[in-house]
């Protein structure tokens, strides 16, 4: 499957399968004006399949939304059609406004237009707690 | 500035300190009956309370200061539908320190994200409640001498007991102390505490026997099953009797054993236990008002 190569952009790589659809809409890929590719479930020599996502412009990522769903992405940035920079995502240590808290008793229920924060508890393994009641991200 | 939200905020050194001013607050009263002479606290209790609202109030004016507040959330402003970050703003304005209580988790943290004054978490939810932990640990420390090398029974509502979650919180600072956590399996602890005691490599029995793990124990720590926490019922009616706390009960209890709850008592301990040298809640109570003493001089920055 051929798609144009692109001149000034981002290409988000690695994706694990099937988290490509995930990640586009949580950046909200929908609302840019220019090219957009979501390339599901093409081979990887790594990961045996893997997802991609191209975008033709020079946007700035969300990059937290990238550490939560899929820490292991890898985002090049693409300059008159070379990648300059490859970059590594971390697991964020704090997430605003990705996910939201589920516990029917914290304030974030009541005071809706408080940020959703969530802090990142247990590294190892990716627990994220509400900053506000301290349940578990879900 | 400095708030109170949650008791892991407090240092160890802190924690000595806080009880050190307590214990001189118990012998010498009248040394600090000026210390804040001049000085506001507002209560904030958008939940009903006696114990912990009168508790911050006697401290305040014991320390010569003037209190004012409400003490339902029908009667503030919330009621209009304010939100909190605007109530702690207004209340900055016309007091020193704030002790807020909530049925909101994390209320008072957001409050003290937007107060220019120091904000005391006096109960959020089924969450935290720091100054009673304090209570709890200048009682456990008159009665132990010492925080370390304790069993510590805690039963009753451990789901919602915000005491509980403090407590443990506080505890598991301490070198070698162990849990034993008594409750019906629909309110064990919160899988977040014993996800990191495990972490830490806590020794932690969970058991629904209290009579099977009275006889370690050097801390009993009773709760009431909060009908206020359940959105059902019946659910409520029927783990409110869980355990009930009898001398028949304690036939196997150590002698120096303290027996502590935060109070209020529904049924969950025997009235007959009260005159036993073991029973503490009351103590307890005295001690939480000493406790918010020394704290509100702390955060107040008064000498």
């Amino acid at each position: 499957m051929t798609i144009d190569e692109i001149k000034n952009g981002i290409v988000i790589d690695h994706i694990t399968a099937g988290l490509g659809m995930k990640i586009y809409s949580l950046l909200e890929l929908d609302k840019l004006e220019c090219s957009v590719a979501l390339i599901k479930n093409t081979p990887s020599r790594k990961m045996g399949k893997k997802d991609i996502i191209k975008i033709d412009a020079d946007i700035v990522l969300n990059t937290d939304i990238l550490g939560y769903i899929d820490p292991d992405v890898t985002v090049n940035i693409i300059k008159n059609s070379k990648t300059v920079e490859k970059k590594r995502i971390a697991l964020p240590e704090k997430l605003t406004n990705v996910i939201t808290c589920k516990n029917p008793r914290c304030i974030t229920t009541t005071e809706q237009e408080l940020p959703q924060i969530f802090k990142l508890t247990d590294k190892e393994n990716r627990i994220y707690r509400c900053l506000y009641c301290e349940s578990k991200a879900k | 500035m400095r708030s109170l939200i949650d008791i892991a905020e407090l240092s160890l050194q802190e924690i000595d300190s806080l009880i050190a001013t307590a214990n001189d607050i118990i012998d010498n009263p009248k040394k600090y009956a000026d210390k804040c002479r001049g000085k506001k606290l507002a209560t904030l209790f958008f939940e009903p309370s006696t114990r912990t609202r009168l508790s911050f109030e006697a401290a305040m004016y014991e320390l010569g200061g003037n209190v004012l507040g409400f003490s339902e959330a029908q009667s503030s402003s919330a009621a209009k539908g304010e939100s909190i970050a605007d109530t702690a703003k207004t209340v900055s304005c016309y007091a020193d320190i704030i002790a807020m209580r909530h049925p909101k988790e994390g209320a008072p943290l957001v409050a003290s994200m937007n107060a220019s004054i120091p904000v005391i978490n006096a109960g959020d939810g089924g969450h935290n409640h720091p100054t009673q932990t304090l209570a709890d640990l200048l009682t456990i420390k008159r009665e132990k001498g010492s925080f370390d090398n304790l069993t510590v029974g805690l039963c009753g509502d451990l789901k919602f007991g915000r005491t509980v979650h403090s407590l443990i919180n506080a505890l598991r600072r301490y070198k070698n102390v162990k849990f034993v956590l008594i409750s019906p399996t629909e309110l064990r602890i919160p899988e977040y505490i014993r996800e990191s005691l495990k972490k830490d490599n806590f020794e932690v029995v969970e058991t629904t026997d209290l009579e099977a793990a009275m006889s370690d124990l050097d801390i009993l720590y009773m709760t009431r099953v909060q009908r206020e926490r359940f959105f059902n019922e019946e659910e409520y009616l029927r783990l409110k009797d869980s355990y009930i706390l009898t001398t028949e009960k304690l036939a196997n209890a150590k002698q120096d054993l303290s027996i502590l709850h935060p109070l209020p008592r529904v049924n969950e301990i025997s009235v007959a236990i009260d005159n036993d040298p073991r029973a503490c809640y009351f103590k307890q109570v005295l001690n939480g008002k000493y406790m918010r003493m020394a704290l509100i001089l702390m955060l107040l920055g008064v000498e």
